[in-house]
């Protein structure tokens, strides 16, 4: 069983919703990344998604562009990426990592290359923003030989031909896009979300994560109503942008954002 | 990389079902597009064989564009070249002055049947952005362009132009604020109004299926270019040039000649400072495989995969990535592509203006500088037909500021 699978096997046990804080690796420098890691599951995280910096990333808003541009001024690479997620593994064997970003660094590098370092390195899942399942079939086979969850995309646009054959080829768990938009828009409709979930519920068991526009403890509590995973990006990101003239003091202040949410989410299920 | 395409090589069947030109083209884009490509694809496919639609678009490329454009046998620069005889395919001549009407039309129309009321687009230099206002004007729909901001400081006349068609042109601050930028926030704005809105994408790049569609609405370049020649010279040519960027007016004038196996076909890319320079925008000459802007092609990238700058003079060519067909057809050897530098561009753009009387673009000017080098090697019974893609009112403040003159 997948490190991803377990946590949510054994959160669904413990009748809590798991948390999922998104950052993007080296933002706003490199060596804030490995501790403000610890800091979030720290804070109550469940999962971590570090977002891999990409000089044209298309589906995400002007905060995640802006911290994909703070990390590539320290020209962080994907190399160095996995690197981080090495270096949380040395004290951190249990909280899965999923690497989140755009398909062409992993194509410069290789796709079994990247797929034998990232397991070799501690990741756990990678979700490839810009490709879809009919692209997929060649990289989902190298994860799946090194023993990585593929984690598919799934939208308010997608049928129910498109959410079966993501649950087939994907593992881990399936990350709804709460609507149609970029990262970090202000339209959140949960009663929306809700009727999709019902019909993703339908077509897949994998567990169902819903992220874009949650954005404070109200918002990711609604959200852990109905869906098994909360997903946390731009708003957490923010505040690591106001924060980014004073990197030591991240780790300790990000995270409040992350410890509010939990304990709004974790009483919806008391 | 994704399976090959069974189809054979260079085919003009091409793309496959997905989109797929070889390991080219497909659609890489967020989940929430998918179904809005199948959408467009499906109205594609339909209207592309509908007579009605084929014939509204016919009337306004002939009444509107101005089609058919010119074969124009340039005497005065072949006998100065000594060599094989020049034939300008005038795309200059269309409306807004530029073979990106072509496709704004097709699209438009296209977008109108769909119920569309919204069209967004792209620009870099500001044609193609002049060209999706001018149909938007005339159709009646609500306009947005993307333009990097520092396009927009360079374009100030074509984003007047835009303005004045009843546009808005939205300055994208984002990345290197140039073209691939505006492509970034354009596909941004699709992702989140997709009920209402149409995105016409000026080249024939992007996700499936743009690149397919963008060529079919500018292979009529080739199909006049074809006729005309035949009439003209009473056979075809023995080589075809135009520049590429994102390759539309290249692949417009290239496709219906490709099975013509005697016809030699080059595309010129922006050779900037020299490609030894590492400033230019020539990823076919020297760039790899990749993955941008929702298709696999070659682009110009660093060792990470970021995608990096690129340069040329001309801004129509300063683009770091290539339609996905261009990759196929490069890899297959159907179609030799090589650069021309922003100086041997600007060399060409004052030689064909002084003996023809013709001010080319600065894009179309690289296609020239490549048929000045080829031209001398061949007989005078040959006949190269070269892709004027468009006039160069739009690059005199460039020409002239280079060489030191405020107009």
């Amino acid at each position: 069983m997948s490190r991803i699978t377990a946590q949510f096997e054994s959160l669904r046990q413990r009748g809590r919703k798991a948390l999922i804080p998104y950052i993007t690796a080296g933002d706003p420098q490199p060596s804030v990344t490995v501790p403000l890691m610890h800091a979030l599951v720290a804070a109550g995280a469940d999962l971590l998604e570090l977002g891999v910096p990409f000089s044209d990333p298309m589906a995400d808003g002007p905060v995640i562009q802006a911290a994909c541009e703070r990390a590539l001024k320290h020209r962080v690479s994907l190399h160095q990426v996995l690197g981080m997620v090495r270096e949380f593994r040395r004290t951190d064997e249990h909280t899965p990592v999923v690497l989140m970003g755009y398909l062409n660094p992993v194509e410069v590098m290789g796709y079994e290359t990247f797929a034998r370092q990232a397991a070799d390195a501690g990741v756990d899942g990678v979700l490839t923003v810009d490709l879809p399942p009919e692209e997929a079939h060649d990289l989902v086979a190298a994860m799946k030989a090194a023993g990585l969850d593929a984690i598919f995309l799934a939208a308010p646009t997608s049928s129910d031909e498109r959410i079966r054959r993501m649950a087939a080829s994907g593992g881990g768990f399936l990350y709804y896009v709460s609507f149609k938009g970029v990262t970090g828009a202000n339209r959140l409709d949960v009663q929306s979300v809700a009727d999709k979930l019902s019909q993703i519920r339908a077509a897949t068991d994998l567990p169902v994560g819903v992220g874009f526009g949650i954005r404070d403890a109200e918002s990711a509590a609604s959200i852990a109503r109905v869906a098994d995973a909360v997903v946390v990006g731009s708003a957490l990101v923010s505040r690591i942008a106001e924060l980014a003239d004073q990197p030591d003091s991240i780790p300790l202040q990000a995270p409040r954002l992350i410890a509010e949410m939990r304990a709004a989410m974790d009483a919806v299920n008391e | 990389m994704a399976t090959q395409a069974s189809k054979p090589a260079d085919s003009t069947d091409l793309p496959d079902d997905n989109g797929h030109f070889g390991p080219y083209g497909g659609r890489f884009v967020a989940e929430t597009l998918m179904g809005p490509l199948d959408e467009l694809r499906t109205a594609y496919e339909k209207y592309i064989d509908d007579p009605d639609f084929l014939a509204e678009l016919d009337e306004d490329l002939a009444h509107f564009v101005g089609r058919p454009s010119p074969l124009y046998h340039a005497r005065g620069w072949s006998k100065k070249l000594g060599g094989a005889q020049i034939y300008l395919k005038r795309e200059d001549l269309n409306h807004t002055g530029a073979h990106k009407v072509n496709n704004t039309v097709g699209q438009a129309l296209l977008a109108k049947r769909m119920g569309k009321k919204r069209v967004i687009a792209e620009t870099g230099a500001g044609q193609h952005g002049v060209a999706t206002a001018t149909v938007a004007a005339r159709f009646g729909m609500e306009c947005v362009v993307y333009m990097g901001a520092e396009d927009i400081r360079r374009q100030a006349i074509n984003v007047y132009r835009m303005k004045l068609l009843g546009a808005e042109v939205v300055a994208v601050e984002s990345g290197s604020k140039t073209l691939k930028d505006a492509l970034n926030e354009a596909m941004r704005d699709w992702v989140t109004n997709i009920d209402s809105t149409f995105y016409i994408i000026g080249t024939v790049a992007g996700p499936h299926p743009y690149p397919v569609m963008v060529r079919d609405f500018q292979t009529i370049i080739g199909r006049e270019a074809r006729a005309q020649i035949l009439d003209q010279a009473g056979r075809l040519p023995d080589g075809l040039i135009a520049c590429v960027g994102g390759g539309s007016n290249a692949i417009g004038l290239f496709h219906p000649f490709l099975e013509d196996r005697d016809v030699a076909i080059y595309g010129v890319e922006g050779g900037g400072d020299g490609l030894g320079s590492g400033r230019h925008a020539a990823p076919l000459c020297a760039g790899q495989p990749g993955v941008l802007h929702g298709n696999r092609t070659y682009l110009m990238e660093d060792a990470d995969g970021q995608i990096i700058e690129t340069h040329s003079v001309s801004a129509g060519l300063d683009y770091p990535g290539v339609g996905p067909e261009h990759a196929w057809l490069k890899d297959t050897g159907r179609v030799q592509y090589t650069s021309a530098t922003d100086e041997q561009a600007l060399q060409s753009f004052h030689e064909l203006t002084r003996l023809e009387g013709i001010m080319p673009a600065l894009e179309s000017s690289h296609a020239l500088a490549y048929a000045k080098q080829l031209a001398p090697t061949m007989d005078k019974d040959r006949i190269l037909i070269v892709n004027l893609s468009g006039r160069g009112d739009k690059d005199i403040h460039t020409v002239a500021g280079l060489e030191g003159i405020r107009v």
